[in-house]
């Protein structure tokens, strides 16, 4: 289970860690607004791509659209 | 996911647009108040001495000042009216508390409608926690 983080958090660990972020809802979601530098994989897709899409030596965030 | 460092950003990204953080998409407005908020704007405190903020306003150019607290969260506001005046108040006493204010994320169209509307010459930008981002002026969006 991911730990759950805030906005500041966010921040300091692209800042300083290089995390990558991954929005995970539907592609037109994505399209219609994204946090700047994020990628898009939905959830239902993400098990499948992330190995081949994300480094696995960079801290990893996921976000939706908010608390759900 | 089979990866050791996995975080969950559970207020998702309607909290990062809602703080004026970068967010991009065919729903994003293309300027909003974030953008065009002056940061520059003078702040002071509720104790300090009217005639000392006065003095620092009108040498920055400026001609209102905004109240904050340690947070920087919004308090109040002087107004044109309120340093002019040549009384030796406090900020407290002549400040007009609770101004309006805007969030970062509203486009900067809705804005200047809004502006209008309220026939005001400017409006001030917080965050959702009333933290102050800036002064947008009427002039700096028609």
């Amino acid at each position: 289970m991911p730990a759950s983080i805030d906005r500041d958090q966010v921040r300091r660990l692209i800042a300083e860690e290089g995390a990558q972020l991954v929005e995970v809802l539907p592609a037109k979601e994505f399209g219609e607004e994204h946090i700047v530098g994020a990628v898009n994989i939905p959830l239902k897709e993400l098990d499948q791509r992330a190995s081949r899409e994300l480094d696995r030596d960079r801290p990893v965030i996921v976000y939706c659209n908010d608390y759900q | 996911m089979g990866f050791r460092r996995v975080y969950d950003y559970v207020a998702g990204k309607k909290d990062w647009g809602s703080y004026g953080l970068p967010h991009a998409g065919t729903n994003v407005p293309a300027r909003t108040a974030g953008d065009v908020a002056r940061r520059d704007v003078p702040t002071c405190s509720l104790g300090d001495r009217l005639a000392d903020v006065r003095e620092r306003v009108r040498g920055a150019g400026w001609d209102t000042c905004i109240v904050i607290n340690e947070r920087r969260v919004v308090l109040g506001r002087l107004g044109r009216k309120a340093l002019a005046s040549e009384t030796d108040a406090s900020v407290e006493e002549a400040m007009t508390p609770g101004p309006s204010t805007v969030r970062p994320s509203i486009g900067a169209h809705a804005l200047l409608e809004r502006i209008r509307e309220r026939k005001l010459t400017s409006l001030l930008v917080t965050t959702p926690d009333g933290r102050l981002v800036g002064l947008v002026r009427r002039g700096d969006l028609e």
